[in-house]
């Protein structure tokens, strides 16, 4: 048998040499709990995600729009479903998971707790929020847990066709009526701030991003991704003549990046911590859910048992 | 492939294989009640866009898997046997199709 402190060697020298750890290799404790909860609450993400585009499914302006965002509604569902299995690689159920979710005790990104008021806002979210979530997800494809790893390849693989259907959203309304136009800019003004903390709390206020990095979870920090995504939407802004709605935006010759204003974070900490527009209502509506569906599953298990003893019989 | 019971079903590992002729490679894992159930939600989950022609789905706490602490000793028979690759053996540059 080998001491702890041979296997943490061990397992300091699988990071060292960006190999993967699996679900089976000795890890600390800490390494584990970390990734359950940022796996858990990347799932509770995808989830609850479906709930403000769902809010448009029935009222999509045109038959393609509605098929486009029931297979991008879809997707999420299934990217939750991916997260989960990884997460419970590691230890912890998938009803302790709902449960935490369920009674506040794990979180979800803050940004599914606005609401979508019109059709431009779920351009918004394909443009922005999905183009934030791969830029996140894209880093996390090298991160150091295989099947963490593994369920990253497969939503990036499928989540580029989400941010192009919302630019084209975007772009079809910026190109239309001024009224259209309009929808769009007030789309882009709501939903830029929350887009750009989705990427979580300035580095010397985050709690988890020493050990995220340290243990190769992460590749790239809050703010470096940050600053990537502004970027890269401010020139996707002005393409379809929409404007960022920051008046100290500036292109910054030396450092190469934008100069952006930081977004609110006392409104971030309120929202994450239950107090945004729409907190209650997404919590109530998962509830909802997961009660009403309490007899399908206690029917699936009585059929599933019924069904083994007529094979034993 | 630690919890395989809960109120979702039970856990089930899916494999998919491409096309015929193909391999059958490891997806990711499901829950479900039953069989049936298990290919539907396979289908469902790992199949949006044509990764498989045909699924596999395997109760995951069926599957016996070596374990990493014996890595060592249990591949150790097979490291020593360089014999066994076709690089060992040297045969004249003259000598093709071989």
């Amino acid at each position: 048998m080998k001491t702890e402190k041979e296997l943490e060697e061990i397992f300091e020298k699988k990071l060292a040499n960006n190999e993967f750890i699996e679900p089976k290799d000795w890890m600390p404790e800490k390494y584990r709990r970390h990734l359950i909860r940022q796996i858990s609450q990347h799932a509770h993400s995808e989830i609850v995600g479906m709930l403000p585009e769902g809010n448009w499914i029935t009222r999509a302006p045109s038959l393609r729009a509605k098929l486009v965002l029931l297979a991008k509604v879809q997707d999420e569902g299934g990217h939750g479903l991916y997260l989960y299995s990884a997460a419970e690689t590691l230890g912890i159920s998938r009803d302790e998971m709902i449960e935490a979710l369920h009674t506040g005790k794990a979180k979800y990104s803050s940004i599914f707790n606005y609401p979508t008021l019109t059709w431009a806002d779920i351009g918004a979210i394909g443009w922005l929020v999905d183009g934030a979530a791969i830029m996140n997800q894209v880093m996390l494809q090298r991160t150091s847990y295989g099947p963490y790893s593994r369920a990253m390849i497969r939503i990036c693989k499928e989540e580029s066709f989400h941010q192009r259907q919302g630019y084209e959203i975007m772009m079809r309304l910026a190109l239309g009526t001024p009224e259209q136009k309009q929808m769009a800019q007030d789309a882009l003004n709501r939903w830029w701030y929350p887009t750009l903390m989705m990427f979580g709390p300035p580095d010397d206020q985050s709690p988890n991003t020493a050990d995220a990095v340290k243990w190769r979870i992460k590749r790239e920090t809050n703010d470096q991704l940050r600053q990537k995504f502004v970027n890269q939407t401010v020139p996707q802004a002005e393409f379809i003549g929409l404007k960022i709605p920051d008046p100290n935006l500036k292109w910054n010759e030396a450092k190469q990046g934008y100069d952006f204003t930081p977004p609110d974070w006392n409104e971030f900490w309120r929202v994450i911590n239950g107090d945004g527009p729409c907190n209650k209502e997404r919590l109530a509506a998962r509830i909802k859910a997961h009660e009403e569906g309490k007899w399908v599953r206690e029917a699936a298990a009585a059929y599933a048992q019924k069904h083994e003893e007529v094979l034993a019989s | 492939m630690i919890n395989t019971k809960d109120s979702q079903g039970m856990l089930w590992e899916v494999f998919l294989q491409k096309k015929s002729g193909q391999p059958f490679i490891h997806a990711g894992s499901i829950h479900a009640f039953d069989k049936e159930m298990a290919l539907q939600n396979a289908r469902d989950t790992y199949t949006r866009r044509g990764e498989a022609t045909v699924i596999w789905v395997v109760p995951s706490h069926t599957i016996v898997s070596s374990t990493p602490e014996d890595v060592g000793p249990f591949f150790d028979p097979a490291n020593d046997k360089i014999y066994r690759h076709p690089t060992f053996y040297n045969i004249p540059d003259a000598i093709k199709n071989m």
